[in-house]
């Protein structure tokens, strides 16, 4: 066995995991790894910024399912990621962050550009690794890919002395390994599930509530099966937005902060709730103890953690949701168990739903964000996967915009990372290079990262940035209107930069748009385009996301349009 | 009283800092730690006290779980369980007749003392509440300094 070195083995090994890119930035303390990514064949996705490198694997790994991988060197390289991977943590996002570090001997001396990276991120990663000897490379490798993508996936960070990368060693590629203290391979108990199913047919105002563990197990059949066997309406959280169609006759669409008013009003009076794959988030169910007491909770989750955590449940059935979805639609059917379909509750839903989707006010003007996100809805492919910044864009696009297809909606839902979207567009449509991609962003988050712009250009990745804006902090805007009596402060972006100027000063193209006619317009040059679009959607900066529920008051209280 | 955690964790640098981060994130308090190695020396116990409320404790017990270098986690039962903690005592000597009475005293506790020049050391091996009735009695003499390990615990089986 010939002996190579610890940055050919880490090549050696990503390329043996399937890796056919990475997103990232060189620096001093990675540069022998980048000397091997320059003769394998692994393509490098160059950034302006490690933290666009970190969302654009995260992109990448929510559209796969496979952990996106990203480079960064050390010191201020890998505390530029951080962010990323916190994002990547909080939404449960497959990831492998790759850092560079000083020589071993350097460590702990304060050398130039250190950083004690695994004591920084510790909190948020599922798990980090800092290989001491280049013979540890590959196990390394193979250990992090698969606690990243199987369970409840998460970021993993390996954090490589330069040393360690330069450093020769034999090496068994081939190793196996075992890690005694982690088994996400939990088998959900069938005697739960049973009762579960009891529990929602004794019930008689019964709601799927589906979260994000539905999009990240792929369980769209499962879910939708059980909701037409049993015809149960559902709801999502904002995170869960897009497991179930939009446009199917049970759907209500999300609960919650920004919820649909028909979601939101009706989750308040049901008696009995199928959680599926969520950790009940402030911002999904609000104060929810006020009705939670009537309530009966069955909560389906692969992390036994969430179990009792923000909720407490009558039932949990831990274990993968698909496989006990599938567990829940065999027993139901062996069974022959179904719901009378025109029950009073179905027929209670129907109205409800029918009454807020033809009676919510929406703002005044052509270019309201509800309009401009319809036009945007009925122009787009089912199948384009749609990415959102953080803010009022986000909550319209959450409002307004109906994922038609499963999977196809992502967004920076747990830590709320502006100037997510638009990295997380280019790794998406790395991992789906045939399907249009389109971030929705607002102008304060596209501003944080627009600097990928140069990314898609260079790299002939194009993505379409539905920019809605408002020359503000929207939301903060927003908050100060509504809670500090319009004291407006730190929110005013002016018309600054020029998006369209901007965009053409990276190549890319900009379009400004003042009708719906021009937006119309605008998508289809984008969906037709071989380059980056930036389409400028002016619009009322005073228009507010509504319905609303302010933070720590009950669904009950949502505030609606006047 | 508190609950005491029994922690068997893969013996790696940083696990410690990460045991004691998980409390200090997660909004838990650590009333006192012990850690050291096992007879095979891949892993370490670690034996925390906590004074959480039940809700949390089962909260911390899962998050502590679903930690990668955890082998196990366990919840002792106080009843079935033996729990002890080691204190030293640095105590002045200023007249003749403290070495005898602190003798006595330490017959009676089944302590053990080291005497020094000016001071001396008493070493007790108890219960926490032995250990801290034992610390009462000694209130009359010149404490000067004291270290206490916290308590190391293990629960024996029922059959």
């Amino acid at each position: 066995m010939n002996n190579i070195s610890g940055a050919k083995s880490l090549m050696l090994a990503l390329e043996e995991q399937g890796v056919r890119q990475v997103f990232g930035l060189p620096g001093g303390a990675n540069l022998p790894m980048y000397d091997e990514l320059f003769k394998s064949n692994i393509r490098h996705i160059l950034v302006r910024h490690e933290q666009s490198a970190s969302h654009m694997a995260d992109g990448f790994g929510r559209v796969s399912r496979k952990a996106g991988v990203c480079f960064a060197t050390s010191g201020p390289g890998a505390t530029n990621i951080l962010t990323g991977i916190a994002t990547a943590q909080a939404d449960s996002v497959p990831m492998i962050a790759i850092t560079g570090q000083v020589p071993i001997n350097m460590i702990g001396k304060d050398a130039f550009q250190e950083s004690d990276i695994i004591g920084m991120s510790n909190p948020v990663v599922k798990y980090s690794f800092q290989p001491r000897h280049a013979s540890e490379i590959p196990l390394t490798v193979k250990k992090s890919f698969y606690i990243a993508e199987t369970g409840r996936p998460g970021p993993v960070l390996i954090d490589i002395p330069k040393d360690v990368q330069q450093n020769e060693a034999e090496m068994d590629l081939a190793v196996k390994f075992k890690i005694k203290g982690y088994n996400p391979w939990i088998v959900p108990d069938v005697i739960q599930i049973e009762k579960a199913i009891g529990m929602i047919l004794s019930s008689k105002k019964p709601m799927i509530l589906a979260g994000g563990g539905v999009i990240i197990s792929s369980s769209f059949a499962e879910l939708q099966s059980i909701a037409e066997l049993l015809t149960i309406p559902v709801v999502t959280t904002f995170k869960g937005k897009g497991s179930f169609p939009e446009n199917h006759p049970l759907s209500l669409g999300p609960i919650g902060m920004h919820g649909h008013a028909e979601a939101n009003k009706l989750m308040t009076e049901v008696d009995c709730v199928l959680a599926i794959g969520t950790r009940f988030s402030d911002r999904s169910v609000g104060t929810f103890d006020e009705f939670e007491k009537k309530l009966k909770i069955i909560h389906m989750d692969v992390d036994p953690a969430e179990i009792g955590k923000n909720q407490t449940t009558n039932i949990a059935i831990v274990g993968n949701v698909q496989t006990s979805l599938r567990i829940m639609i065999k027993l139901i059917l062996q069974k022959k168990l179904q719901k009378v379909i025109n029950s009073e509750w179905m027929k209670h839903v129907k109205e409800v739903k029918a009454y807020w989707r033809d009676n919510l006010k929406i703002h005044p003007g052509e270019m309201s964000a509800a309009r401009i996100l319809r036009k945007l809805r009925s122009v787009l492919p089912k199948n384009a996967i749609v990415t959102t910044e953080v803010g009022q864009h986000q909550m319209w696009a959450s409002l307004f915009f109906d994922v038609i297809k499963p999977g196809t909606f992502f967004s920076s839902t747990g830590l709320g990372t502006m100037g997510w979207g638009f990295p997380a567009a280019i790794g998406a449509k790395v991992a789906a290079p045939n399907v249009p991609v389109v971030d929705i962003a607002g102008d304060g988050s596209f501003n944080m990262t627009e600097n990928s712009l140069a990314t898609s250009v260079l790299e002939d990745i194009p993505v379409i940035v539905f920019l809605i804006n408002n020359f503000s902090l929207g939301m903060v805007a927003q908050w100060q209107r509504t809670f500090y009596n319009r004291r407006m402060i730190g929110i005013d972006l002016q018309n600054c930069p020029d998006y369209v100027k901007l965009a053409e000063s990276y190549g890319a193209q900009g379009i400004r748009v003042h009708s719906l006619d021009q937006l119309e317009k605008a998508i289809k040059t984008g969906l037709k385009s071989n380059i980056a679009t930036v389409i400028d959607i002016p619009i009322d900066p005073e228009e507010d996301v509504l319905p609303f529920v302010a933070p720590g008051t009950s669904l009950k209280d949502m505030m609606l349009p006047s | 009283m508190y609950t005491i955690l029994s922690i068997l964790v893969e013996n790696k640098p940083g696990i410690l800092f990460k045991i004691t981060h998980l409390f200090r994130s997660r909004n838990f308090n650590i009333e006192n730690i012990f850690v050291g190695g096992t007879m095979d020396h891949n892993f370490s116990r670690m034996t925390i006290a906590t004074n959480c409320n039940e809700k949390q404790i089962q909260q911390l017990v899962k998050q502590i779980n679903k930690m990668i270098d955890t082998i196990e986690v366990k919840r002792l039962n106080q009843n079935k369980s033996v729990y002890k903690e080691t204190i030293l005592f640095k105590i002045l000597k200023s007249n003749k007749s403290d070495l005898e009475e602190l003798n006595k005293l330490s017959n009676e506790y089944n302590s053990r003392i080291y005497e020094g020049k000016n001071s001396i050391i008493i070493e007790l091996t108890e219960e926490p509440s032995t250990i801290n009735s034992f610390e009462e009695k000694l209130k009359i003499y010149k404490i000067l300094e004291t270290a206490r390990t916290g308590i190391v615990a293990l629960e024996n089986n029922e059959h």
